[in-house]
């Protein structure tokens, strides 16, 4: 990159820059005419200069001009005002100009904002584009937060100055060169003076700005440092907990914030002083003319008009000097940031733009063989991980790659993936330098997964399609609104130098999954997510989530069927009694108190878990139903003896998991209120109290809880406190709550819930179990077993996909590698965290995958364990980075070699 | 059956009966109350032993895998406790056990029945004594079956 900012900002916005500078003179007109107007007003119709006689008139707006040779020539001879009218006339141009001074100062403020940020777009975009095409070694020294902090914060002040760049110092010079100017023509020795001072200061501020100015890389590196380790806690938090040193990372942090504190108050300290003797050196200067142009005028040698003239001209120096030095201090301090940036992003062997670039169409596909000629690869420390091996890879050829623990199969999976670069030697494809292939035949034409697994934080979905997504294959048309919006889009990304690659657009290459659209890509995922057995997760997955009704629309329409379906199944095999249906007008035994006065799922905040209580619709329902004083009492038992139980436990005892009416925490706040309740009339205590109390009955199944609390009467109340409920139902709580309907789908319900419409009884240990597998078994019956996947495929897999499993996500990485149905399908251990029983299953399967329809694809599998060798058609044999055996699994099974030794 | 009917029959059941009954109390509430109909399996002989099981009401066949199918070694009776071992030695199953009336129990997890070991000598030793009763009582069973030959 451009190393010099000045350039850099020159180089991609002269012509902006020469535009501003051109309207700032511009709009010195107005503003000069403006300073001379109040004298006009003053001087003639104020004063009455020229209306001398009453009714006397003077020309308004005469335009005439003494123009050399010609003489005077008048192109307008103006309105005849009197007095009164001329001064309304002139006030009106003045309100004029002060309009139009407004006017051009938005404009050029506006224009030089935008210029700004579109710079500042700019250079954020060069950046992330380079982090893109950085080689691989790099990344291995640098800490993802600190590239990001640079990305995002130390580059922003730039987009603040880049509109002052050259204005500022254009405009601020001129008019200090003015006032300079004006001085020495009325009198030359007191502008000596003064061009003395000046350039006291334009040499010695600059001088001692030079520590400011260290001190600022400073503050950068170590502000930079700070963020760098912020993330390595945030991303090493399970080993700062697993080993106690929080308390060590507590210093470090603390460590550096002092480092910090001391930088910043060095440099403030600097900056008060620098500003210090600047407003001193400018509050000398009248001194001098004082003492030395009063000494003058004393001694006779200096008339006095011109004295106080030439004080009254210095008025107007310090002020664009100061600013003139403060943009100098802005330039310096950009000047640094930029160059900390632009060095950090500097790096050699750069990956060329063409290996990157935008293709639509998809290339050809790799029929010639992937080989490794006289390859070296070594680690960061220069160990040698593969020493000159050279082998090939024929296309459709499966091969194990089986590696004793130094054996370096992996490196080679990583080169062959472009992963690592070679120290030496090469890998070529056909004749040519893998190396020099664009990422379009690499990324479309080979797959690799391998257990070090990334997912980004976003849907399954995405995660799963992301491997499919090179190019947008199909824009989208836009109407309206947004077509003027997408047009804005498009001309400022081409001003700032961004590309204006759609995002919007339909991005997924179907064609290379084995689809023609959206509408049969399904199939395609739903058999790769088979063959790496993620079907059954991502469904368990599906029934715990709540589905996204626009999305998956056949679910709610068949909710009843699927319902019914259930019911007559579980009829059917005797399980009836696992399940208790909601039913509008009965008491449900298995659900809790709350649930049964509620009936519905709560949408919103309002009516959800503890506010329940404290809702005042809610509370006048159940106090018209004369449930208020049962449940109080209820819940005054619960308390009474939830406390007798747990009392004496401590806090984190297993117990508690069992307790559902309060946590751990609550007790002793419980315990308090309970003894001051306890004597107490119902009619005495608070709203607030009320409301602690009744909550806890909201949680009570007497099947599971057997306090002995629950009534026919009661039960009968609390159906009739439910109809109540939702008759009056107040418009703003329409929103909150969404009723159990036997024939309507619940959409704040999961998808679990909406099928069961009920609840499974407390007392059968298996039955959740049960119920799932007969709940998959109708799905696929009815045909919704891939709606239901579809569901469990908008879960949100979390950052670095951390709430999925490690097992789920290497099965994950490797169904993405799949979907893309590459030439050649590089495999680095990629199942390590599943047990060898279930990595057997998948290989068989993926191996099967791999080759349906016809694909025959070449399939290199770094395994973990040798005798999975023998599910592929050769075998190759590393051990301390050699090549030392190469065959079929019969071959090595019957020659003396290491592979047999591995195997025994 | 309400909390403090379960916290009666616990108290009957031996192994408990040296605790006080509100530790039986929170006991019973931490533990799930589980029913079977007539032939349901609590769980089989090779599982993973995760929880034992206290016989509320109704009757249960303990029975063994051999080469000529189950066979019923024992009965269960209300307030015997059965599955106490596997939790014991983290061992699986010794054996099967099928509810052959309609039986209620209540199921404590393992975790559960430790902790309370734990916090309770009287209880362990009292497990120590119903357990070296049965190799007393096995014990003299194999010498009697030795001497038969």
């Amino acid at each position: 990159m451009e190393p010099s900012l000045a350039r850099y900002i020159w180089l991609h916005t002269k012509k902006q820059q020469a535009w501003i500078l051109m309207i700032v003179l511009l709009s010195m007109i107005p503003y000069f005419i403006s300073f001379d107007l109040p004298k006009l007003i003053v001087n003639g119709p104020i004063q009455g200069k020229g209306f001398g006689q009453p009714g006397a008139t003077q020309p308004f707006m005469r335009l005439h001009y003494d123009l050399p040779f010609i003489g005077e020539v008048q192109f307008f001879s103006g309105f005849q005002l009197d007095r009164t009218a001329t001064l309304f006339a002139l006030s009106t141009v003045f309100l004029l100009l002060v309009v139009i001074n407004g006017l051009f100062k938005l404009y050029i403020n506006t224009y030089k904002g935008r210029l700004g940020e579109r710079m500042l777009r700019r250079i954020r975009y060069d950046l992330v584009d380079r982090v893109l095409r950085f080689p691989p070694t790099y990344f291995k020294r640098v800490k993802s937060a600190e590239v990001a902090t640079m990305v995002k914060d130390e580059v922003e002040p730039l987009g603040g100055f880049i509109g002052d760049a050259f204005v500022q110092p254009v405009l601020l010079g001129g008019q200090a060169l003015t006032a300079m100017l004006f001085i020495v023509v009325q009198n030359f020795w007191l502008g000596m003076i003064a061009a003395v001072i000046v350039v006291i200061q334009i040499v010695l501020i600059p001088r001692m700005r030079r520590r400011l100015i260290v001190l600022g890389r400073e503050r950068q590196l170590t502000a930079r440092a700070l963020s760098g380790r912020v993330g390595e806690i945030v991303d090493g938090i399970g080993a700062v907990h697993v080993h106690d040193t929080s308390n060590y990372e507590r210093a470090d942090i603390a460590a550096r914030l002092g480092l910090i504190f001391k930088i910043r108050f060095d440099l403030y300290q600097w900056k008060f002083m620098v500003k210090f003797l600047n407003n001193f050196l400018a509050q000398v200067t009248p001194f001098l003319f004082y003492m030395i142009g009063g000494y003058l005028a004393l001694q006779g040698r200096l008339d006095v008009g011109q004295l106080v003239a030439v004080i009254s001209a210095y008025k107007d120096l310090p002020g664009p000097m100061k600013e003139l030095i403060d943009w100098d201090q802005a330039r310096q301090d950009v000047q640094v940031k930029y160059q900390q940036v632009v060095e950090q992003f500097t790096v050699e062997d750069l990956i060329e733009p063409r290996i990157g670039a935008l293709t639509i169409d998809n290339p050809a596909p790799m029929t010639e063989p992937l080989s490794a000629i006289n390859l070296s690869m070594a680690d960061d420390g220069g160990a040698m991980l593969l020493d000159r091996i050279s082998l090939q890879v024929k296309p459709g050829e499966t091969v194990a790659l089986v590696s004793t623990a130094t054996g370096g199969a992996e490196a080679l999976a990583e080169a062959f993936a472009r992963l690592n670069w070679p120290d030496s030697g090469r890998i070529a494809s056909g004749a040519n330098d893998l190396l020099g292939l664009p990422e379009a035949v690499t990324g479309r034409r080979m797959s690799y997964a391998s257990s070090d697994v990334f997912l980004f934080q976003a849907s399954l979905r995405d995660n799963l399609l992301y491997g499919l997504k090179h190019a947008p294959l199909r824009s989208v048309s836009y109407d309206g609104a947004a077509a003027e919006q997408h047009r804005w889009n498009v001309h400022e990304a081409r001003r700032s130098g961004n590309p204006d690659i759609d995002i919007r657009s339909d991005w997924i290459d179907y064609a290379s999954a084995g689809a023609t659209g959206p509408h049969d890509l399904f199939e395609a995922v739903r058999r790769v997510l088979d063959a790496v057995l993620l079907s059954r997760d991502i469904l368990d997955l599906g029934l715990r989530s709540s589905a996204d009704l626009t999305r998956h629309t056949e679910l709610a329409r068949r909710i009843v069927e699927l319902r019914g379906a259930l019911r007559t199944r579980m009829e059917h095999e005797g399980l009836s009694g696992l399940v208790v249906p909601f039913e509008p007008g009965a008491y449900n035994k298995e659900a809790t108190i709350g649930q049964n006065l509620l009936f519905g799922a709560a949408a919103g905040s309002e009516l959800a878990d503890k506010a329940l209580a404290a809702n005042p619709y809610f509370a006048s329902v159940l106090r018209q139903a004369g449930l208020d004083r049962t449940l109080y009492e209820m819940g005054m038992e619960i308390a009474d003896q939830t406390i007798e139980l747990f009392a004496d436990l401590p806090p984190d005892h297993q117990f508690f998991q069992q307790l559902a009416f309060m946590s751990a925490e609550e007790i002793p706040a419980y315990e308090t209120l309970l003894q001051r309740l306890k004597n107490r009339p119902y009619e005495a205590v608070s709203e607030n109290d009320r409301a602690m109390i009744v909550t806890l009955s909201f949680a009570y199944i007497e099947p599971r809880h057997r306090f002995g609390l629950l009534s026919d009467e009661l039960m009968s109340k609390i159906v009739a406190a439910r109809n109540r409920f939702y008759e009056n139902l107040p418009p703003e709580l329409q929103n909150a709550i969404e009723r159990y309907d036997p024939a309507k789908y619940i959409a704040a319900a999961t998808v679990m819930d909406n099928v069961l419409f009920g609840r499974v009884g407390n007392n059968h240990p298996d039955a959740p179990d049960r119920i799932r597998s007969i709940v998959y078994d109708i799905l696929e019956e009815l045909g919704l077993y891939g709606e239901l996947l579809d569901v469990g495929l908008d879960f949100n897999v979390g950052a670095g996909g951390r709430r999925l499993t490690a097992g789920q996500r290497q099965k994950l990485d490797v169904a993405r590698a799949l979907l893309k149905r590459p030439d050649f399908l590089i495999l680095n251990r990629p199942l390590s965290a599943l047990d060898q029983r279930v990595q057997d299953k998948v290989l068989r399967n993926v191996l099967e995958e791999a080759r349906c329809d016809g694909h025959s694809p070449a399939i290199v599998w770094v395994v973990t364990n040798p005798v999975m060798g023998m599910m592929f058609d050769r075998v190759i044999v590393f051990d301390s980075g050699q090549l030392v055996e190469d065959g079929t699994h019969e071959t090595l099974l019957a020659g003396k070699g290491i592979f047999k030794e591995l195997l025994s | 059956m309400l909390l403090k009917d379960e916290v009666g029959t616990l108290q009957r059941v031996p192994l408990f009966s040296g605790i006080e009954p509100t530790k039986l109390k929170l006991l019973a509430f931490t533990s799930d109350r589980v029913s079977y109909s007539s032939g349901q399996i609590l769980f089989r002989q090779g599982d993973e032993g995760d929880a034992a099981y206290v016989i509320l009401s109704g009757t249960a066949d303990i029975l063994v895998d051999s080469d000529s199918g189950p066979i019923k070694v024992a009965e269960l009776v209300p307030n015997s406790i059965v599955g106490e071992i596997a939790i014991l030695c983290n061992s699986n199953r010794t054996a099967t056990v099928r509810a052959a009336s309609p039986l209620e129990a209540l199921r404590i997890r393992k975790d559960h029945f430790l902790r309370l070991m734990n916090e309770f000598p009287e209880m362990t030793i009292e497990i120590l004594r119903v357990l070296a009763d049965r190799l007393s009582h096995t014990t003299a069973d194999l010498i009697d079956a030795r001497s038969a030959k």
